[in-house]
């Protein structure tokens, strides 16, 4: 009798932070599988109660979104844009990286600080300044090259993604022994060949780390994309997305619209579900981000 | 000396790249921005920039506008890192500290915000926040009679800011769980041990062990916690009220955008990110300077 009072607090402690827990998770998974289900709904459908389930599966909402609201080009763009983002940022930082953390040569401290604090600035304080150097170049040219150019794009993601790559990559650089280098260079391997064959292999969890997180932000962001991609067929999905928003207000065209939303939330997901581990646990490494 | 000559070529090779686009994409448009904002400019061409000194600067400080998008974005601020910060440590408090099933699952639901797009978020938000088949509504008409009534989440003035700061939380509880968890894992099981069997509770375990052992986390979060919000704050009306109804969701970036931007006054908007600059680094010294505490060891 006397261990039972202390255990049955214990219990509704457990009940209720499960509870709390529970909560939480609900308004997660519930948006999230709404918009799933909205996005198979027949347009009528949006109108009665917004919890009734589809009545049938409306594959019509993505044709139309793939073929009339350009998701599918848009969708290509993306892959362009993020693509081009991951490589440039990949062949610059990792060099960089590489040399800033196991290399002692002049500069180097400045050239730290001046990463470290690139960490601090973001992106979207520095859009139209960008957008305003790019209009100049090509006023120069009497044509428009940098506005309006998917690589021009993917450069600047990469560019802005530096600070945080490469704080990420050289914090790992730093905590290898030097023994590896050492080795290789006593056998005759040069700067670059040591480099590419035997440090790069090995650190590979944290490439791994820096692309996971480079693509999401990449695949993911509009605001650049909005002011330097305006040509039609350039746009990219979340801007897609965002059309799309704005027409439906006036059009109505709910299916469409969550069609769109999923088209631009799937492939982020299901990378998610397939490297959730790596993410959450790469996060501990980096521990900062936009 | 061939050698010597070789490694600095490979250094200068490596490390000039970076530099390179870190200076054109990132230190210059800093710098212009500081620059522009002293000139009075409006569209494209050269010939319209006028030295104005400190004008923008005055003109700024009448504006009921940008007024509003700092009151709004102090707001935010204030609001969504208390919110989050508070929801994030109890949850990676529990989710570290205690044998719960299916704490891997949470852990990874929590999280899926982080992932998606804002747009996606904002979209999804739009859905739970329209006033005639919105989610909330609903949920909120089961108990009382809205129906003729509904209550406009993005069309009240006075609501809207609020309803903004909960799409923000919702969106970065899990990050920062994520990362709180991590280091309240690596905090030793001993002290908890040695803190029961001296009869201390769960909650003052909580702010007696945890919270001061990942302190410097707790600091360095916050810091960049000011950075993200003035920035996701800026995506959020975008996506979702433009600044609407009537600009009482107008935050920094967004007004500073628009007026560049849309409105083409580059000199005045530019005003408007020096200030952005010059508040997030203050705002981040101040925090820094109040949060700071002798670090525990352990």
């Amino acid at each position: 009798m006397k261990n039972r009072k202390p255990m049955s607090a214990e219990t509704l402690y457990k009940i209720f932070i499960f509870v709390v827990l529970i909560a939480f998770a609900v308004t997660i998974i519930v948006p999230v599988g709404w918009a799933f289900l909205a996005s198979i709904k027949q347009n009528s459908e949006f109108y009665g109660n917004p919890w009734s389930l589809p009545k049938g599966f409306h594959y019509q909402n993505f044709i139309d979104a793939f073929q009339k609201a350009k998701m599918g080009s848009y969708f290509l763009n993306s892959v362009i844009v993020t693509a081009l983002g991951l490589a440039i940022l990949l062949i610059v930082a990792l060099p960089a990286a590489y040399v800033l953390a196991r290399y002692r040569f002049r500069g180097r401290k400045i050239l730290n600080v001046a990463f470290m604090g690139g960490l601090f600035i973001n992106v979207n304080y520095i859009v139209v300044p960008i957008f305003l150097m790019l209009v100049d170049v090509d006023s120069l040219f009497g044509r428009s090259i940098l506005v309006n150019n998917l690589f021009v794009v993917g450069l600047i993601y990469a560019s802005t993604a530096l600070p945080f790559t490469i704080y990420l990559l050289s914090s790992y650089f730093a905590t290898l022994p030097k023994d590896y280098e050492e080795a290789a260079y006593v056998d005759g391997s040069g700067y670059f060949r040591t480099m590419v064959q035997i440090i790069m292999p090995m650190a590979k969890p944290s490439i791994i780390t820096v692309i996971l997180f480079n693509f999401l932000s990449f695949w993911n962001e509009y605001i650049i994309s909005m002011t330097l991609l305006t040509e039609d067929s350039l746009k990219t999905l979340p801007v897609g997305l965002m059309n799309l928003m704005k027409a439906q207000n006036a059009a109505m065209e709910y299916g469409q619209m969550y069609a769109g939303l999923v088209i631009v939330m799937l492939p982020t997901l299901i990378l998610y579900i397939m490297v959730q581990k790596k993410l959450t646990q790469g996060m501990t490494v980096g521990g900062i981000k936009g | 000396m061939d050698k010597q000559k070789g490694r600095g070529r490979f250094v200068a090779l490596c490390v000039a790249p970076a530099a390179i686009l870190f200076i054109i994409f990132m230190v210059i448009p800093t710098l212009q921005v500081f620059w522009y904002s002293l000139f009075k400019w409006g569209g494209y061409s050269a010939e319209g920039k006028v030295f104005v000194g400190l004008q923008n600067f005055q003109k700024l400080l009448s504006d009921a506008k940008f007024l509003k998008s700092f009151q709004n974005t102090v707001l935010l601020i204030v609001l969504v890192t208390i919110i989050t910060l508070a929801f994030a440590l109890v949850f990676a408090g529990i989710l570290t500290r205690e044998k719960i099933k299916g704490q891997n699952f949470f852990r990874v639901i929590f999280y899926i915000p982080n992932i998606l797009s804002v747009v996606v978020i904002s979209a999804i938000f739009n859905a739970i926040y329209d006033p005639k088949q919105g989610l909330l509504n609903s949920i909120i008409g089961l108990f009382t009679n809205i129906k003729d009534n509904p209550i406009l989440w993005l069309g009240n003035q006075k609501l809207v800011v609020f309803s903004i700061a909960g799409a923000m939380v919702w969106q970065a509880i899990g990050y920062y769980m994520v990362m709180y968890m991590a280091s309240m894992s690596a905090v030793p099981e001993s002290l908890y041990e040695s803190a029961s069997l001296e009869g201390s509770g769960r909650i003052h375990q909580f702010f007696h062990i945890t919270i001061p052992l990942i302190w410097t986390n707790i600091r360095t979060t916050l810091t960049f916690f000011i950075i993200s919000s003035i920035n996701l704050s800026f995506l959020f009306v975008n996506a979702m009220t433009n600044g609407g109804p009537d600009g009482a969701s107008e935050v920094f970036l967004s007004y500073m955008y628009q007026q560049a931007y849309t409105n083409s006054s580059y000199g005045y908007g530019m005003a408007i990110g020096v200030i952005v600059f010059l508040f997030s680094f203050g705002l981040a010294a101040i925090v820094n300077a109040v949060t700071k505490r002798e670090p525990l060891e352990y």
